[in-house]
């Protein structure tokens, strides 16, 4: 056991941190406070370009693809460092860490050459169409199809939950290709140009009254046939390691942001003259606990993954941990706030311009989004303790 | 950076487990558990042998002179072992204060036959308060001791005693003769570790430190302690998941195994969670007493804490997984449960682990105001 970075590690660190100190954008908070969605956008991509003409996007991308080609400790040490630095984040978050990784491990070269360096520099935004209204946690029981006609496939079906499906330029899509086949035996993954006609994006307004997520209807959509990737028929493995990229590498910048938003509640329990309240001093003792505790785990399955190549069953325990403690801090905030919590966006008398009903109202998401608590637990119980099946 | 064990500290490891899967299996804990002081002077002698007494200690008084991580490996091991006797308090109570606040010819004459597994010995810190903090000490220490400590463990199979007292106001460790006392069992829920009341009658003492040098050695010996502890309840809780769980693969109810029910087998997936956490920051907190870092005494109290509440609330469901069977004698799931509460309140009890982290995140915060704060705000997540 030894916690100290090595002498690369510790130069990669620094390098960053000297570029970051002279290009994230002074005070863009404020600045892009009254910026409509789509201004805000623009101003993420502008960002991401920064980025790129400094080699720092894609930094876990290997070499030969315009990434960095660094380490998985480099990786969390990239992430941690943008957000101690309060650096925006990058616009094309699913392009870098889902599709970009999926297409390097499966895409042909024609592909890659296509694609990649677009969406290192953000001038391609990509969304994912995943989820369909009746195959959420069962998502190889999706419908949407694609029937070959020539040298295209024809596409039909509606997909949900889409993060960024307004502003997309290409979609990486699941579709079934063999109806015959046993449910996961008959999917394909095959990425679309988003201005292909018959191709429709809708809001889908969530509880927190913004549209983050978009549907996805797609009608007679003509794909080339070229643009599958991996094999026919075989989009599940190629969907599922996406997936694991989903669950592998998000997030070791969330207990920076979570320490962020812990030290600011702790700043409003004193305004509010509640932190000498013992109830209060030991609720957000164990918030403070816990985000350690996150760290920590997420350390560990670095390190096993480092050792091993594998992700370790520590890995698994991830989503269910900063999912849950999102509610729970929140939770603690509305507590702390009393009735101050509840003021929105907008509202003179409330903290940080809305944003703790608006986390309020967001985590509840946290728990749903890139797998269920429960599909969670299912993994745990089965692929990690061995339990029989329970579906 | 590696968060994981070297080679050499997960073959020390592994032959713990090995050690104790033979000297020490649960007929045998039942066996000892239900003798007078649960002290079995034959498992000690193997255990000294193994070096285990020593772990910590110096080699110059016969220890090993391994580290905290260590020292979490191998206790991982004794708590899913359920090891009984006075182990834990001669060597992380009275050992870690002895090492901490003697002089040279004391651990000589104190400290090495402790290391060596020849004497045991143990803390007695908490009075009627049953307060953990050495600021609740009233004992009075200017002449020979009298007054009452309780909550002892493993006095009645100790050979001596370290005692924390007052005088004028400055807190005072001593050692003290276990003839000297009057030991009586305290009937304590933990039946693998006895718990005594001690009581004092002018009882003759050796003076090991006083004042400013006591507090700190005894705040130190404490940190290792807690951090041992830690380790411990997630061997413990460790084991009580591993029996239910195997308990939910075998046992059948509707023809089908309880394990294939999700309000079982996510109850099972919750036990995985809350160990895999503990063992996470009982690592980190032994590395970080290692290595001195800033943040040891946090990481003590967050340990503690969270590996308290997650043994109780895992060595609890295992006893429901198991149904009625988890409810009798036989089942060993009550001894889990039964530790789990005992080490709860031992050491400081989540609460008082909480308000220490509560000081160090919230009292000793650099205030700062909401207007002087550029609010960054991650709402998403």
């Amino acid at each position: 056991m030894d916690l100290t970075h090595t002498q690369q590690e510790l130069e990669f660190r620094d390098e960053l941190r000297a570029w970051l100190s002279t290009n994230v954008p002074a005070g863009w908070q404020k600045q892009t406070a009254d910026h409509s969605v789509e201004e805000r956008f623009r101003f993420l991509c502008g960002w991401q370009k920064t980025l790129f003409h400094g080699g720092w996007a894609g930094v876990s991308w290997p070499k030969e693809y315009g990434g960095r080609g660094a380490t998985l400790m480099q990786t969390a040490i990239f992430w941690e460092e943008m957000a101690r630095a309060e650096a925006p984040p990058m616009a094309n978050v699913l392009g870098l860490g889902l599709i970009g990784p999926t297409v390097i491990a499966y895409g042909n070269t024609a592909q890659k050459q296509r694609f990649l360096s677009k969406i290192l520099s953000a001038d391609e935004i990509w969304c994912q169409g995943f989820s369909e209204p009746n195959a959420g946690s069962d998502l190889a029981a999706l419908s949407t199809e694609a029937v070959l006609d020539g040298d295209h496939y024809v596409i039909n079906g509606h997909k949900v939950w889409n993060s960024y499906g307004w502003v997309a330029d290409w979609c990486e899509l699941v579709v079934r290709t063999d109806k015959n086949a046993p449910q996961h035996k008959g999917l394909t993954v095959i990425l679309v140009d988003m201005k292909t006609p018959g191709v429709e994006v809708k809001g889908l307004k969530q509880i927190t009254g913004e549209s983050e997520f978009c549907e996805l209807f797609f009608r007679d959509v003509r794909v080339p046939v070229e643009n599958v990737v991996g094999e026919v028929n075989n989009g599940w493995k190629v969907a599922i390691g996406t997936l694991m990229h989903e669950r592998g590498t998000f997030g070791a910048g969330i207990q920076v942001a979570y320490q962020r938003n812990f030290k600011r509640l702790v700043s409003l329990a004193r305004k509010l003259h509640r932190d000498q309240d013992p109830i209060v001093r030991n609720k957000l003792a164990q918030l403070a606990a816990e985000i350690d505790i996150m760290r920590l785990n997420q350390m560990r399955a670095f390190s096993r993954i480092n050792a091993t190549g594998v992700p370790g069953p520590e890995g698994s325990i991830q989503k269910i941990f900063w999912s849950e403690l999102n509610q729970r801090l929140q939770q603690v905030a509305q507590e702390i706030l009393g009735p101050y919590g509840q003021l929105g966006k907008g509202d003179s008398y409330g903290f940080d311009e809305g944003a703790w009903s608006f986390g309020y109202l967001r985590a509840r998401g946290n728990t749903i989004e890139a797998g269920t608590s429960e599909i969670q637990r299912n993994i745990i119980g089965h692929y990690v303790l061995g339990l029989p099946k329970s579906y | 950076m590696n968060f994981g064990l070297s080679e050499s500290q997960q073959i020390l490891r592994s032959n713990a487990k090995k050690f104790f899967a033979n000297e020490c299996p649960s007929a045998e804990v039942r066996r000892i558990m239900d003798t007078p002081t649960a002290f079995d002077a034959k498992l000690y002698a193997k255990m000294a042998e193994q070096g285990f007494t020593g772990i910590i200690f110096p080699e110059q008084y016969g220890g090993l002179g391994l580290g905290r991580v260590e020292m979490a490996a191998l206790l991982e091991e004794m708590g899913r072992a359920l090891v009984p006797g006075p182990y834990f308090s001669t060597v992380f109570l009275a050992g870690a204060v002895i090492d901490a606040a003697g002089s040279h010819e004391q651990k000589l004459k104190y400290l090495q036959p402790l290391a060596e597994g020849t004497q045991r010995a143990t803390l007695a810190l908490l009075e009627a308060s049953a307060s953990w903090d050495p600021n609740d000490v009233q004992m009075d220490g200017s002449a020979a001791l009298s007054g009452e400590k309780l909550f002892v463990n493993d006095a009645a199979s100790a050979d001596f005693l370290v005692v924390a007292a007052r005088v004028q106001g400055e807190l005072a460790l001593y050692i003290v003769d276990a003839n000297a006392v009057a030991i009586t069992p305290m009937n304590g829920m933990d039946l693998t570790r006895r718990i005594c009341a001690v009581h004092f009658d002018k009882a003759p003492a050796e003076l090991l430190a006083r004042g400013d040098i006591a507090e700190k050695a005894l705040q130190f010996a404490l940190l290792t302690a807690t951090v041992a502890l830690s380790a411990e309840l997630t061997g413990t809780m460790q084991r009580a998941m591993e029996l239910a769980v195997e308990y939910a693969k075998t046992r059948k109810q509707f023809g089908k195994a309880i394990g294939s029910y999700q309000a079982v087998q996510h109850q099972c997936a919750d036990m995985y969670l809350l160990t895999e956490s503990s063992r996470s920051a009982s690592m980190y907190a032994a590395w970080a007493l290692e290595t001195n870092a800033p943040d040891a005494a946090k990481a003590a109290s967050v340990a503690k804490m969270y590996s308290s509440d997650a043994a109780r609330q895992i060595t609890a469901n295992a006893i429901q997984i198991h149904g009625g069977n988890g409810f009798t004698w036989e089942n060993d799931c009550h001894l889990c449960f039964r530790r789990a509460k005992a080490a709860e309140t031992m050491l400081g009890d989540p609460a008082y682990h909480r308000e220490n982290i509560a000081e160090l995140v919230i009292d000793g915060a650099p205030f700062e105001t909401a207007e002087e704060t550029d609010a960054v705000f991650v709402s998403g997540v």
